[in-house]
């Protein structure tokens, strides 16, 4: 069925669709309407699971960890200030392997207070364990959120669905709704092997040895690594089921493309207007957008950018004292294998601040200007003075 | 008390409790009565010592060690997810200690309180952070030497009972582990009231209170004889009832007989008992 929803309100059928049995939530702006929704059909009758109005994020994802352990599906929802609540328990999440589902919604960490789109906060849970997606529009978001499940429950991690707040949260636009059945069919109910059970008792995150934990820590990146090839078949299977799929990664008229732009959920959309303009000017741009950051698909960005004569990266993050996050990954990513092509970083779009065509175009103008890669993150596309072009 | 080869044990012999330890006779108890069809929670604490490593295990109930503060809140997860499977004859029980419950854990209790989730919640109180070395909490008792408050506690101890009471909830009671028959009662209550239970059960420490192994089931009975620790409950927080009516013991018979309180001088006791008989006055008067 075609609606017109907001990203929150996409993220929220995907959830209903894939039958969670137990949510836990908070609310936080801008994820509160996804809380809204799902508490909408609870009281309905609708939402099929256990609704639970916890006190804190980190008691949600204490609730979704140990429902999940029980051997039920779970699913929250958080954002910014509330995610960071929880990252003790994303560590405990992927150590004990829980597939949970929850949906991130962008926003700029304090200090100072603000509300608008900013990656630090999912970027900043990297080395948690968790898988990560990064969707474009409310489309990607729906169907994000059902795939992460299928992924989640064969490789027995969780998954985090990112969706820019504001620019997807509370943006509305036509949305494909599957119907219940055909999800049934493509998502078969949880049933782990093992389960918090009165009829096999076991004990659950014991205290273990030096060498015990070290194979516990490489039993979950191999499991991370698995995730690459699962989250591409789980797409695949997707694109003939339901006739969309994304890929780990988005290429945007690569071929021929000299200088290819690298990056990230909304960006990447406005950029396909400013690569369309400049394409029609003649100029050879092209871009690649992350998709799935963990894993991160190394072998798969390689393979997009070997032709590339100049990578420009554009971050709406930035990890203070070195760079933005998606641009270093891609440097660490190519450096064995292409580390001739030069990357330019730009930071931009920090607090929700409008990244338009008209900046993405003076970003390739920018890079097509400089012979070499500063080092330092470019902050400021206005003032050439300051980046010595 | 039962032999450890009572065939309602859910504790199997062979833990890793200090020896003399109040705690694991109160777990014993806890465990037995909550029998087979129980799943349980443990965060951090001695607990989790007496639980031993991976891959072995002193329950014979399944078991989540969770993170620290998330006692209540991952028993409630537990508890959604077997209401999720239809199961509403499983009993879901949190245990904790003192630091994990009027602490860190607090947040996370109150709000299981405030959504009446269907568990039972016990509060192994030995008074201090033990099982990292004997450092203050806010459980620990007015004047009390520990390791980060090496001239006693200036402030009181908090009154657990009478805060989970003021949540309205279903049941809460004080027990000890030295009042076996008592702390077992309380416990069958719970099991029978769906909602939200909170058991705080006081439990000697000869490695934290300074006194002889040995004297352990002494130590519990006197908190409870002198009315230092009186036992009751309270229902839907209004309808309380003491459970055992004190000897009325000497105060200091309890205080002197443990290493955290010999610097205790006349003075201190004398405040000591003023704040006992007040706090027994006013029990009696909710109790009327």
């Amino acid at each position: 069925m075609r609606m017109f929803l907001t990203g929150n309100h996409a993220a929220a059928y995907g959830a209903r669709l894939a039958r969670p049995q137990v949510v836990a939530a908070y609310p936080i702006t801008p994820q509160s309407p996804i809380y809204e929704k799902l508490s909408e059909w609870d009281g309905q009758g609708v939402l099929g699971g256990r609704m639970m109005r916890v006190e804190s994020e980190h008691s949600a994802m204490a609730a979704c960890i140990s429902a999940s352990l029980t051997g039920v599906r779970t699913f929250t929802a958080t954002a910014s200030q509330g995610l960071a609540l929880m990252h003790e328990l994303l560590h405990y999440a992927s150590g004990m392997r829980v597939p949970i589902v929850m949906v991130n919604v962008n926003r700029s960490l304090a200090a100072p207070w603000s509300f608008w789109s900013e990656q630090t906060d999912s970027l900043s849970q990297r080395d948690t364990g968790w898988l990560q997606f990064y969707v474009a529009d409310n489309q990607e978001a729906l169907d994000t959120v059902i795939q992460a499940f299928k992924i989640s429950e064969t490789v027995f991690l969780p998954t985090m669905v990112v969706l820019e707040g504001f620019y997807i949260s509370h943006f509305m636009e036509p949305v494909e709704v599957p119907d219940q059945r055909s999800i049934d069919e493509f998502l078969p109910a949880f049933e782990p092997a093992f389960r918090l059970d009165t009829n096999n008792p076991a004990a659950f995150c014991q205290v273990v040895t030096q060498s015990q934990y070290a194979k516990f820590r490489i039993n979950r990146h191999m499991a991370m690594e698995d995730a690459l090839e699962v989250a591409e078949d789980v797409d695949k299977e997707y694109k003939q089921r339901f006739g969309r799929g994304y890929g780990l990664l988005e290429c945007y008229r690569l071929e021929d493309a000299e200088t290819v732009l690298v990056t990230a959920a909304t960006i990447g959309s406005t950029a396909k207007v400013a690569i369309d303009a400049l394409r029609e000017e003649g100029r050879k741009v092209g871009m690649v957008r992350i998709r799935l950051f963990r894993p991160f698909p190394k072998v798969k960005l390689i393979e997009s950018l070997k032709h590339a004569k100049k990578i420009t990266v554009i971050d709406r993050n930035l990890s203070p004292g070195q760079e933005g996050v998606f641009c270093e990954e891609l440097k660490s990513a190519l450096y064995s294998r292409l580390n001739g092509i030069p990357v330019f970083g730009f930071v931009l779009g920090l607090g929700g601040t409008n990244v338009s065509p008209s900046h993405i175009k003076k970003v390739f103008d920018i890079t097509q200007k400089m012979r070499d890669a500063p080092l330092k993150p470019i902050v400021n596309i206005e003032d050439e003075d300051a980046f010595g072009i | 008390m039962h032999s450890e080869f009572d065939p309602r044990d859910n504790l199997h012999p062979g833990h890793m409790a200090c020896a003399g330890c109040g705690e694991v006779l109160g777990l014993k108890l806890v465990l037995q009565v909550a029998g087979r069809k129980a799943i349980s929670v443990v965060v951090p604490s001695c607990l989790g010592i007496i639980l031993g490593p991976f891959p072995h295990s002193t329950f014979k109930i399944p078991v989540f060690h969770a993170a620290f503060e998330t006692a209540a809140s991952s028993a409630a997860g537990i508890s959604n997810a077997l209401l999720a499977q239809g199961d509403e004859e499983t009993v879901v029980i949190a245990l904790a200690g003192d630091g994990g419950t009027t602490d860190i854990g607090f947040q996370a209790l109150s709000g299981a309180a405030d959504r009446n989730e269907n568990i039972i919640y016990c509060c192994f109180d030995n008074e201090a952070y033990m099982n990292t070395g004997i450092q203050s909490s806010s459980s620990t008792p007015q004047l009390a030497w520990t390791m980060t408050t090496p001239l006693g506690k200036p402030l009181k101890k908090k009154n657990m009972v009478e805060i989970m009471g003021a949540h309205k909830i279903p049941y809460c009671a004080s027990a000890c582990s030295c009042f076996p028959d008592d702390l077992r009662r309380k416990v069958e209550e719970a099991k029978k009231i769906n909602g939200m239970k909170y058991i705080h059960i006081l439990s000697p420490c000869p490695t934290g209170w300074r006194y002889p192994e040995s004297l352990t089931p002494n130590i519990g009975r006197l908190a409870v004889e002198t009315k230092y620790y009186p036992l009751y409950e309270i229902r839907n927080g209004q309808e309380y009832k003491i459970t055992h009516h004190p000897k009325n013991l000497p105060v200091e018979d309890y205080l002197l007989a443990q290493g955290r309180f010999k610097h205790l001088v006349h003075k201190d006791l004398d405040t000591i008992k003023e704040e006992v008989d007040r706090n027994w006055d006013e029990l009696r008067r909710r109790e009327s």
